[in-house]
């Protein structure tokens, strides 16, 4: 007798259950259905980007938006650094390539476009109260590495030092190290030289928050993050930190995003590009990176 | 008539061991989902870290002093130190605070002082942790900065961040175990001409010590496992410290800051961190339960 039940209550069990997941399907279904009729365009095709770590996460926001409007094309994005993408463009091994510096000479080709995409600029920032107004690349590159410590040192007031930069991984403190050259090369290993006592911030923010607390901190963050209100930017090399100044090419501390194609792109390739450069583009470009057109 | 009753009867009898086997496999599906997570967990973790400790080095690993993630170096012993100090630090003076509190409020407050504080402690442990980091980086860090020197971010800054995150365990635990003393030995001790003070600490405290144990090692897992707090306060540096005013990284900390950029055998590194803490905890776990037994046993 008590089996009978056991199987009955575990039949009603499983009904609800077949119910339930019927229904979600369902849903499911409805959803994609609709998205897939608000378009159609009918574009198809496959594209493979590969390059830059730090060109793949802003490549891949713009090919989710640009998947909502063209789902059927597929674009396959992969991160492996910026000499790996503009070797593989070169043998015409992917669609496009990335990178987050400029080309060397020995790497430029004809048959190979050069698209700006966006321009990343990295502000120095120190607490409002610091007299100090601008540092050279080499006093920048001495303060991170431990060769300064003293803003004396620099002519400012008498106080040590204190670095704050981000944890290993971070695409700005990776660009940072590698425009100031605050790294050497170990075999196939980069060494950063950052100061081991340097305070770690996770986050623009976090760095934000250290510099504007500390009288006698210096840091970095992307220029789209900087609160003046809370820190000071410093001038490098003279040149002020300013959209207009890296769109010209005179900050240093600067680098550009770059897609790089063939001279004669396919169809679905140069509806990304043309995708990435029009007006919506561009405005997910502006979230984290300095637009260009 | 009677054939009728019956198998009304009969059925409501059916539909009650219906809803009884529906009730008792509801309970062992929700009993079983806390075992299976630790066990998926445990799991997850152990596969994800274990295998760098052959690849690097276990020696290299535990004892290493250099955390070079990208760079091939996980050294993170200065993350098992800053852990231990800064959360034994914080669990001994929160649980002195929290147990000088908890006897406060048990026997010597007023009904109306009390009814003030012990709002507080409770919300005092509502708060999120991020909250709590938030404020000692904008308040306390810089106070430090300004008093003492060195920037601020320092191991003193997650200690003190931690004793008032820990508080209110300590004390609310504390409190409820001293109350469950039974009154006679109070009055026991009060009747044999024992002040106040020497009945509560030479008579309730040892009764109620089983009790206060356990808040403290409540405490001491939120100590060990608080992450967002002390990312905000501690400076982060993953280097060995020398003074309480110096930065260090916890391992929370260290697996939480940089987790979202890892890949490779970096992310297999902050695995191995994972590894290391939950060893810790369990060991943490073990010797206070051995601890807590041998205190139950005096008592």
């Amino acid at each position: 007798m008590k089996k009978n039940y056991r199987t009955r209550a575990t039949l009603v069990v499983l009904a609800l259950c077949l119910v339930a997941v019927s229904f979600l399907t369902a849903c499911g279904n409805a959803a994609s259905d609709g998205q897939n009729a608000a378009e159609g365009t009918g574009l198809e095709g496959k594209i493979s980007v590969i390059g830059s770590t730090s060109v793949q996460p802003l490549a891949q926001m713009l090919a989710d938006e640009f998947n909502i409007k063209e789902p059927k094309v597929r674009i396959d994005i992969q991160g492996v650094g910026s000499t790996a993408g503009i070797k593989a463009i070169n043998d015409s091994s992917c669609d496009i390539g990335m990178s987050s510096r400029e080309l060397k000479e020995q790497e430029k080709n004809s048959k190979v476009q050069e698209h700006v995409i966006a321009l990343d600029g990295i502000a120095i920032i120190v607490h409002p109260n610091n007299d100090v107004q601008n540092l050279s690349e080499e006093d920048i590159f001495k303060i991170f590495s431990g060769q300064i410590t003293n803003w004396q040192e620099l002519g400012g007031n008498d106080g040590e030092i204190i670095v704050v930069s981000r944890e290993a991984g971070s695409g700005t403190r990776g660009a940072f190290e590698e425009l100031l050259n605050l790294q050497k090369k170990e075999g196939d290993k980069t060494i950063s030289l950052l100061i081991a006592n340097a305070l770690i911030a996770e986050g623009n923010g976090a760095v934000l928050a250290n510099v504007a607390g500390k009288e006698n901190a210096i840091g970095y963050m992307s220029l789209g993050m900087v609160d003046q209100t809370k820190v000071k930017k410093v001038a490098v090399n003279g040149v002020e930190a300013t959209e207009q100044n890296i769109k010209d090419k005179k900050y240093s501390i600067a680098r550009p995003l770059l897609m790089l194609t063939q001279a004669e792109p396919n169809q679905a390739t140069k509806a990304y590009l043309d995708f990435i450069l029009s007006a919506e583009g561009q405005k997910i470009v502006a979230e984290d990176y300095i637009p260009v057109n | 008539m009677l054939n009728k009753h019956c198998k009304s009867r009969i059925k409501k009898l059916r539909l009650n061991r219906f809803w009884e086997y529906i009730a008792e496999r509801t309970l062992l599906l929700c009993a079983s989902a806390a075992i299976v997570s630790v066990l998926i967990i445990s799991v997850y973790i152990f596969y994800s870290g274990l295998p760098i400790f052959g690849k690097a080095g276990f020696r290299e690993i535990v004892f290493g002093t250099e955390w070079k993630p990208l760079e091939g170096q996980f050294g993170i012993l200065p993350m098992i130190i800053a852990s231990i100090i800064t959360t034994l630090g914080a669990v001994a003076l929160a649980a002195f605070i929290g147990l000088m509190t908890a006897v406060f409020l048990a026997e010597i407050a007023p009904a109306g002082l009390a009814k003030i504080v012990r709002p507080a402690v409770e919300l005092l442990a509502g708060i999120p942790s991020v909250v709590y980091g938030f404020f000692s980086l904008i308040v306390l860090v810089p106070l430090i900065d300004k008093y003492l020197g060195g920037g601020g971010n320092s191991l003193l800054a997650a200690v003190i961040i931690l004793i008032m995150m820990v508080l209110p365990t300590i004390i609310n635990i504390a409190e409820s175990s001293l109350r469950a003393v039974p009154s006679e030995y109070k009055e026991g001790s009060l009747a044999l001409g024992a002040s106040q003070i020497q009945t509560i600490f030479k008579v309730q405290i040892p009764a109620a010590k089983s009790g206060i144990i356990a808040g403290i090692v409540l405490g001491m897992g939120r100590a060990i496992g608080e992450t967002m707090a002390v990312i905000l306060v501690i400076g982060n540096t993953p280097q060995i410290p020398t003074s309480l005013l110096d930065r260090a990284r916890t391992l929370t900390s260290n697996i939480a800051l940089e987790m979202s950029y890892a890949e490779g055998l970096h992310q297999e590194a902050l695995f191995a961190t994972g590894v290391v803490l939950f060893i810790f905890i369990m060991l943490l776990n073990i010797a206070v339960t051995f601890l807590f037994r041998k205190a139950g046993e005096g008592s």
